[in-house]
């Protein structure tokens, strides 16, 4: 009932005075959603925060001890190198899918006959379950058996080790990631070079300019937007990626491809420290929090609206 | 000029096949390790067509004794996880886009930052005192963080497109609201539905995260299971590689079949579960 409350004043702004009476409101529509948010949202963050406060393992007794399982966080080395792991795996993981989304939007922008069905089979990789693709990737890594060093040995180069050794397993697995999620950028760029009237091209041409001229002075400014808007999306995700990475290291080998969210997954769930576990937690989103900020930030607010789907 | 068209032509179809080809050869590779037997799957260079296709992986992940269970697992989870979404989210989509709530819109975005990881420490422990952990209660139920807000914010979006005209005159000649949303809303949303629905069922699909925690011997969803066959029962890759593809594709026949409707509710809301 409190949050009827709260957000009444919001209802009662937009029913024009005096009509009330006339107009009965959307209110019951909305309340059973409420609901469920409530409890599967909200209850749990606010639960999450207060667990974040406490000595809290299961079986043993909970006792607050205010923050000191954040105090913990930065003398930790397994968070500080989930930390940079995560940097590492999310900056690459957004930077390749944009350019490869990009030029695969502008590709999927032409005209070809089974264009629609073609697009269809390039967003595959990230409808499917990736569970399933996690685990055939690991077969594909496979050192003697893989097909990936097969491919290798074709264009001469020596085999790897792949995600079975510390220094190429992120970007193996910035591989798999950027398989998965070039076609999400592709989405959005495409609907962006939609949105580009033909006139700019026209005169551009007749000027005598080339193809990559015309991409880098008109496509590329005027999908700068769209472009943002992935990259946004892409962190988001990219920060918090746990199926492929769970399904194909664990984490490993050692702890060498460990982000945060793995980290928070052990903690939680092998070690049963939910009092820690809930710390990582909420850092973690005020991380993500501040890093989508500081880039609207940086991008001023018009493209919030945008992101937010009319938020 | 002709010549500069073919050339053109030629250039574009390259491109295509290029984009094109780490999604197709993937899946055809896919496909060629679960119709291989463990000879061809070993040998070096690898075998794409083997001579003799090894239908028996899917016969054996078939008769394997739960793989049944964790099917009709995954379809009691997703199917209810996303007929609830649907029954709660499309009036709720209705109702905020009807009063322009859009400032309500930040906590779908909140669901959609939030790492699915963090609803599990609290929600884990709730089903624990509920005492609902072996049942597949609680995979429902927290399938509804991915299904829900996938619902409403499409439905938003779609609501908001749809003309008023026509239910302002129902509301004049004195229907209610509930009728004008039954009868008129509606019916000019289904389209919309669709793509929530899609959307729904294979976001909660896929879901992993939720059932590594909450899932028991008995209540595994798909994903989760052919997961625990990576690390326990099986080493051999045939029946491995039959397994994930079955459990996939049913989300890529809905990609290729649904792919209209799939394109139009990403680029609408950009969502992803979990």
């Amino acid at each position: 009932m409190k949050a009827t409350v709260e957000v009444a004043p919001g209802a009662a702004d937009m029913a024009a005075p005096g009509q009330e009476l006339q107009k009965p409101s959307y209110w019951p529509f909305v309340v059973p959603a409420l609901v469920v948010v409530l409890a599967i949202i909200i209850f749990p963050w606010v639960f999450t925060i207060w667990m974040s406060l406490n000595e809290w393992k299961v079986g043993s007794p909970i006792t607050f001890v205010g923050l000191a399982n954040y105090m913990r966080l930065p003398t930790d080395p397994r968070f500080v190198e989930a930390v940079g792991h995560t940097i590492v795996y999310t900056a690459l993981s957004v930077a390749l899918p944009l350019i490869f989304g990009t030029l695969a939007a502008v590709v999927f922008h032409q005209k070809f006959p089974g264009r629609g069905f073609l697009r269809g089979i390039f967003i595959m990789p990230m409808m499917a379950t990736p569970v399933a693709i996690a685990l055939v990737w690991t077969m594909m890594f496979h050192p003697q058996l893989g097909v990936m060093n097969y491919l290798l040995s074709l264009v001469g180069l020596p085999p790897q080790l792949w995600v079975f050794h510390p220094g190429t397993v992120i970007p193996s697995l910035v591989l798999v990631e950027t398989w998965q999620w070039t076609p999400l950028v592709m989405l959005i760029v495409l609907g962006g070079l939609a949105s580009i009237p033909i006139e700019p091209y026209e005169s551009a041409k007749i000027d005598g300019a080339n193809f990559w001229q015309m991409f880098r002075y008109i496509t590329l400014p005027l999908i700068a937007p769209f472009l943002f808007i992935a990259g946004m999306i892409r962190m988001i995700d990219a920060v918090k990626s746990f199926d492929i990475i769970f399904a194909i290291t664990q984490g490993g080998p050692g702890s060498a491809s460990e982000t945060i969210n793995l980290y928070l997954y052990s903690v939680a769930f092998i070690y049963y420290d939910l009092g820690y576990g809930s710390a990582i937690a909420v850092i973690f989103f005020v991380l993500i929090v501040i890093l989508a900020a500081l880039l609207l930030y940086l991008r001023q607010r018009t493209v919030w609206t945008e992101i937010g789907g009319g938020a | 000029m002709s010549l500069r068209q073919i050339l053109g032509k030629i250039a574009l179809w390259l491109s295509v096949l290029v984009i094109v080809s780490p999604a197709i050869l993937f899946f055809l590779w896919m496909l060629s390790l679960s119709l291989k037997f463990e000879v061809d799957n070993a040998s070096y260079p690898p075998v794409f067509i083997p001579e003799h296709f090894a239908w028996k992986n899917y016969a054996d992940v078939f008769a394997s004794n739960r793989f049944l269970t964790y099917f009709i697992n995954s379809l009691v989870v997703t199917g209810s996880a996303t007929l609830l979404a649907m029954l709660i989210g499309v009036p709720a989509g209705y109702g905020i886009a009807r009063m322009a709530a859009h400032k309500s819109a930040v906590v779908i975005l909140i669901a959609r930052i939030t790492p699915g990881l963090s609803y599990l420490i609290p929600l884990f422990l709730l089903f624990q005192w509920l005492g609902l952990l072996g049942t597949l209660v609680p995979q429902i139920i927290i399938h509804l963080v991915v299904t829900i807000p996938i619902v409403i914010w499409i439905m938003i979006g779609y609501f908001e497109t749809t003309p008023l005209e026509l239910e302002e005159a129902a509301l004049i000649d004195g229907a209610t609201r509930w009728q004008v949303f039954r009868h008129v809303a509606l019916p000019i949303a289904k389209p919309g539905m669709a793509v929530a629905f899609i959307l729904a069922v294979i976001f909660s699909w896929n879901n992993f995260v939720f059932g590594i925690v909450l899932a028991g011997r008995e209540t595994r969803t798909l994903p989760v299971a052919v997961y625990n066959m990576i690390s326990f029962d099986q080493l051999s890759w045939g029946p491995l590689a039959a397994a994930a593809l079955i459990v996939t594709l049913p989300v890529l026949l809905l990609t290729v079949f649904a792919q209209r409707q799939i394109v139009a509710g990403l680029t609408a809301g950009a969502v992803k579960g979990g």
